[in-house]
């Protein structure tokens, strides 16, 4: 990313720090990390590695939060500290009102059966059919045969694959196969699910109807989902608060809105970059220089959120200080329900304008940042 | 097509033989396989890190399985006399025969029996643990069912080298098929009894592979649509 020259509203104090988090009201938290660190031991050939580091995360009842972050962020190990498929070095992880970390191997399955998981690849039985693997939880649970029947058929309706009963795995498409996924991690009738980057060997469409069904059970079953994914999407098309991981830290988290509108954290603007125009096309790009030279353009990127997202902001600026303005890329979108644009403008280059710019777009209740200078 | 070439005599021993043979490969291979397949899930299992973790047994399990295995069959059926003894009350003869026989075979099929296992996608058990299976629900609900196939594949591999081994184990007076041959068609310089005692095995171990694989493919439902 070319150095982004932030005039956006700074930080709150203390905030991007390690495990800056602002936890939503601890009673209401469904799962919640408190300073959590992971180590792997270290093997042969190599060193102990730290995973995670001073973790702290609330997942609201509800609520649908995201985690992103790269590969070896840490957001596996993450992920597998809430069931309990990994031990924690240090801290607590509490799920549910339940000290995950204080729970024996008999306990932890026990607590295991309230909390569902999906994951990339479904693993799914090959040798079960559709119906068969929604079971198997409940065979594990030791649930009568004729109850296991009259739990498992509701389910496949519920993720439409009636008609796939007696289908095997190799039967079914990708999104088939994590539709099955999600009506086994539902049998134990669970009050968490886990995603573990569900739709991520997904097209694009089949993601889409996954993400949808995911939105679906969260709001007619109260199921509070805590998923972890690479991309930017998919925490835009579904979650509530997002968490971004970096180097086993949580560098970010908030609402999703919030963490689009006012990023503040290098590794969000670059997740975000692909998704919102804040990448400009090549050429441009190219020619971008950090400092003003005479007779250059300034580069600025305006944010619109909320109630002014709407407004002709372009148009005031430019009568209001009688300049041209000259629209390079633009995007309107939608995050969490609320309208959020992007808009990429050329003007004067000269301190005062720029100047002068980034102060009336302020008073109209915008962020603005000048990206660069072109000549 | 037999009684021209062979006399009634010859017939008869022939079927004798073909009964014994496949009388020591039946209770070797069930007996074989009642030590081999829970020894060869807890081979898969018990690493550092697995399911039912005990890296100690496991090396000395596997050091174990590896001296068995390693040792010639020839060897092994006399080297074990004294335990032949005492297990069947005889060294002689097919009962006694079926102990060497049962001897190398359980080594043999825990091993394969661990590579069927290991096989099995970890995602798969991640998945049941997820669910709060124990790891004997594991092995029941997910590796073995899932493993079925290869298992099956396994076994018919583990019968075909039995009715090899079988045919040594003459030597302790264990009858069957090989020993027919190497009195009759070898020594005796009865080259049409060992062509028939080939035949015979050759069909059984054909019978016996397209059996495996028949019910390996009905069992497989990983290749369907």
């Amino acid at each position: 990313m070319n150095a982004p020259l932030s005039i956006l509203p700074p930080p709150p104090a203390s905030a991007g720090a390690a495990g800056a988090i602002h936890p939503v009201t601890d009673t209401a938290a469904v799962i919640r990390f408190e300073g959590v660190e992971k180590t792997f031991p270290a093997r042969s050939g190599s060193g102990a590695v730290s995973a995670l580091t001073d973790v702290n995360l609330a997942v609201p009842e509800g609520a649908i939060v995201g985690v992103i972050g790269r590969s070896g962020a840490g957001k596996s190990t993450l992920i597998r500290l809430v069931n309990g498929l990994e031990r924690p070095t240090a801290g607590r992880i509490v799920v549910d009102g339940t000290d995950i970390t204080a729970l024996s191997e008999r306990g932890l399955r026990q607590a295991r059966r309230s909390i569902g998981m999906i994951f990339q690849h479904f693993n799914l039985l090959a040798r079960r059919t559709a119906f068969e693997n929604v079971a198997l939880p409940l065979e594990i649970a030791g649930i009568p045969a004729r109850e296991i029947k009259s739990r498992v058929e509701p389910l496949l309706d519920l993720v439409g694959l009636a008609d796939k009963r007696d289908r095997y795995p190799a039967e079914l498409s990708g999104g088939q196969k994590q539709r099955v996924g999600i009506a086994r991690a539902l049998a134990t009738r669970p009050r968490v699910l886990l995603s573990d980057e569900a739709t991520s060997a997904l097209d694009p469409e089949t993601t889409n109807q996954i993400l949808a069904l995911l939105r679906k059970v969260n709001a007619e079953l109260k199921l509070t989902v805590l998923l972890i994914t690479h991309e930017m999407a998919v925490i835009k098309a579904v979650a509530d608060r997002v968490a971004v991981l970096d180097g086993g830290r949580i560098v970010e988290d908030g609402s999703t809105f919030d963490i689009f509108a006012r990023p503040q954290h290098p590794t969000t603007r670059s997740f975000l970059s692909a998704l919102t125009g804040s990448t400009l096309p090549p050429h441009l790009a190219d020619r971008l220089k950090p400092a003003h030279t005479p007779g250059a353009e300034a580069v600025v990127r305006i944010v619109f959120t909320g109630t002014h997202a709407t407004d002709p902001v372009l148009s005031r600026v430019s009568r209001l200080l009688s300049i041209d303005i000259n629209i390079i890329q633009a995007q309107v979108d939608d995050i969490a329900g609320q309208p959020f644009g992007v808009i990429v403008v050329s003007l004067p280059g000269d301190a005062a304008t720029v100047a002068g710019v980034t102060n009336a777009i302020a008073r109209l209740g915008l962020a603005s940042e000048v990206i660069g200078y072109v000549s | 097509m037999f009684p021209e070439i062979l006399s009634p005599a010859i017939v008869d021993l022939l079927i004798e033989a073909t009964r014994q043979t496949l009388y020591m490969v039946a209770i070797s291979g069930l007996v074989g396989t009642l030590i081999g397949l829970p020894l060869g899930v807890f081979l898969a299992t018990s690493r550092s890190g697995e399911l039912f973790a005990a890296p100690w047994l496991n090396h000395t399990l596997g050091l174990v399985v590896n001296a068995a295995r390693s040792t010639p069959f020839i060897i092994l059926v006399v080297a074990i006399i004294p335990f032949t003894r005492l297990i069947a009350g005889t060294s002689i003869g097919t009962n006694a025969a079926i102990v060497p026989l049962t001897v190398a075979a359980a080594p043999f099929i825990a091993r394969l029996i661990e590579a069927a296992i290991r096989e099995v996608d970890q995602g798969l058990v991640e998945a049941a643990r997820a669910m709060g299976a124990s790891p004997l629900q594991i092995v029941r609900k997910v590796l073995l069912p899932e493993a079925l196939p290869s298992i099956t594949l396994a076994l018919t591999l583990a019968v075909v080298s039995l009715l090899g081994y079988s045919a040594m184990v003459g030597a302790v007076g264990g009858g069957g098929l090989g020993d027919l041959g190497i009195r009759f068609g070898y020594q005796r310089f009865m080259p049409e009894v060992m062509a028939a005692v080939v035949i015979v095995l050759i069909v059984l171990v054909q019978g016996v592979q397209s059996v495996g694989d028949l019910l390996a493919r009905r069992l497989d439902k990983r290749n369907r649509g």
